[in-house]
């Protein structure tokens, strides 16, 4: 089958969707498909031989923050061009709801077109897709995907219609294995985070107020802390004096480290206070087999198997996390019973079954179409 | 004595006149920054009005339609109903403009398209108005501020219960480089 792939965000910066996105391609090439991904990137960024870039994604304001997005007619002839050279079976396309190369691309195809949708998006900003221009490309799809049940609850109930949840995968073999980082875990044991530092949904300001609780009980404990931006100085003064030298700050690090971070760890904390659709870095953390402690959000309720595969507490509430995350540092056959049952649940995120999944949807929306074609509609564009 | 009893009344007199006037000079200062901010308000919602129209016209490919949309939908609402401040929202707004705008050949890609010159055109000059409109507003609040701070004025409370007037800041040039000089794209 040929598959395009349609990414809304720069292929340079590292991102959940991008790297599902990455995964996915890689796993249907690998099952012998032909796969092009269309994607911003730098020019100067080396890409995989299966993306083509789509040039650079403009820094704008978007809903709040500073989003790197495509938009405007040279990125509209360039999804053309793409589209037209590809000669796809089926379009995929990640995120149409956002401005971005994939609503563009829908806009400007016609054929057999999926959707996948990642985040669940509050309802006012969802408004925005009634539109005219916007809602004539999202109209186009065929069969929609949510990669979690918040996110399909996002899609039934503020754009209609209904999607088939198939959930993100993870690369379980790539974190299976790896050495800890020298001198981890320790004799005190360690506590571990990864995920932007500044970005209050993350929830690490809950997570270090329970060290806050944990550390003075626990005199060799320490706190592991990796994700990219924010200002070290500025975490390290949410901790008291007395306990700053137990925080370790990593910064961002390679897809190598994040494995062996993980493998560091007795305990690994997503103190997340919402916004996560499935949860890739609690996933990733159940494949290399580390006992989790997560805040009992939606996406991770369902990921831990409602507590089965790891432990919840009350989102955003410390004192909690606090009394789960010690239980488990003092019960070493709680920890290995729990890193068995992640490794179990996690199995079925594996790509290899979520790309067959993903797979027959495309199988489904091909039945009696044509290929992807340029329509018409976005054709008065020089 | 009768002529210093005159004397004194006449003082006190006068010193009363000078005090009730420049009492009345704060009063008008500060309708006057109501006024003046008032206009700011308008012109930001000329701006986003001809901006929402810019989103729905179909001129524009969905993408940079919905980028405008989202930063016009911003403006709605202010952090009472969970949006963002006045100040950011707008310069939110400008910043979404300014890409749109900056596009190479953006203009060149809508001209000849019914209506596209009108609305461009509607929009830029909606965005100069904010421009003079904060500008004026600025001046305004600089004045009044200062008025304020008069030892006379600070010492007998001229003031009353008026509280200081605010500068409202944000991004309001549509080019790229911050210079204030002109918002027109050039």
């Amino acid at each position: 089958m040929r598959i395009g792939i349609a990414c809304p965000y720069s292929w340079d910066v590292p991102g959940g969707v991008q790297q599902h996105i990455r995964d996915l391609a890689e796993e249907l090439i690998f099952e012998g498909h032909e796969v092009s991904v269309i994607s911003p990137a730098d020019d100067d960024t080396p890409l995989p031989p299966y993306v083509v870039g789509a040039g650079r994604a403009v820094p704008v304001p978007y809903n709040g923050s500073v989003a790197r997005l495509s938009f405007g007619f040279l990125s509209v002839n360039r999804v053309r061009r793409w589209l037209k050279e590809g000669g796809f079976d089926v379009l995929h396309v990640h995120e149409p709801e956002i401005p971005s190369l994939s609503l563009l691309a829908c806009w400007v195809a016609s054929g057999p077109i999926v959707a996948t949708v990642h985040t669940s998006i509050p309802r006012s900003r969802i408004l925005l897709v009634t539109y005219p221009v916007v809602r004539t490309g999202l109209e186009k799809i065929n069969g929609r995907i949510a990669v979690s049940e918040a996110a399909r609850t996002t899609l039934v109930e503020h754009i209609g219609g209904d999607a088939v949840v198939i959930p993100n995968g993870v690369a379980t073999r790539r974190y299976r294995k790896a050495d800890p980082l020298p001198g981890w875990p320790g004799p005190g044991g360690a506590i571990g985070f990864l995920g932007r530092l500044d970005e209050s949904r993350k929830g690490l300001s809950v997570l270090l107020k329970a060290f806050e609780i944990l550390g003075p009980q626990r005199p060799g404990l320490r706190l592991l802390v990796a994700g990219p931006a924010g200002d070290a100085d500025e975490v390290l003064h949410k901790v008291p004096a007395e306990l700053r030298a137990r925080v370790v700050l990593l910064g961002q690090v390679s897809e190598e480290d994040k494995v062996r971070v993980l493998h560091s760890v007795d305990v690994f904390c997503s103190p997340n206070t919402g916004g996560e659709s499935f949860g890739i870095v609690t996933a990733e953390a159940m494949a290399a087999g580390v006992p989790i402690v997560a805040s009992d959000i939606d996406a991770f309720r369902q990921l831990l198997r409602g507590g089965k595969a790891g432990e919840l507490f009350a989102t955003g509430d410390a004192a909690d996390l606090a009394r789960a995350a010690g239980g488990l540092l003092d019960n070493p056959t709680r920890r290995a019973e729990l890193s068995a049952a992640a490794l179990a649940a996690v199995a079925d995120y594996d790509w290899s079954v979520v790309a067959r999944d993903v797979l027959r949807v495309y199988e489904t929306v091909v039945l009696g179409s044509t290929q992807v074609k340029v329509a018409a509609a976005g054709s008065d564009f020089p | 004595m009768i002529t210093d009893i005159v004397i004194v009344v006449a003082v006190a007199l006068l010193i009363g006149v000078y005090v009730s006037w420049r009492a009345g000079r704060i009063d008008r200062l500060h309708a006057r920054v109501e006024m003046a901010r008032a206009a700011v308000d308008i012109t930001l919602l000329r701006r986003s009005s001809a901006a929402s129209e810019l989103a729905t016209s179909g001129l524009l490919d969905p993408a940079t339609s919905l980028l405008l949309g989202a930063a016009v939908h911003g403006t709605r609402g202010g952090p009472a109903d969970g949006g963002r401040p006045r100040d950011l929202a707008e310069s939110d707004l400008t910043r979404a403009l300014r890409a749109a705008f900056s596009q190479p050949d953006f203009r060149a890609s809508l001209s000849g398209k019914d209506g596209a010159d009108e609305l461009l055109a509607e929009v830029e000059a909606a965005a100069h108005q904010v421009f003079l409109a904060r500008k004026f507003y600025n001046d305004m609040v600089a004045v009044t501020r200062d008025a304020r701070r008069r030892p006379l004025v600070r010492v007998l409370h001229l003031s009353g219960n008026a509280r200081a007037p605010e500068f409202f800041e944000m991004e309001d040039s549509l080019i790229a480089d911050k210079s204030s000089a002109s918002p027109l794209p050039g």
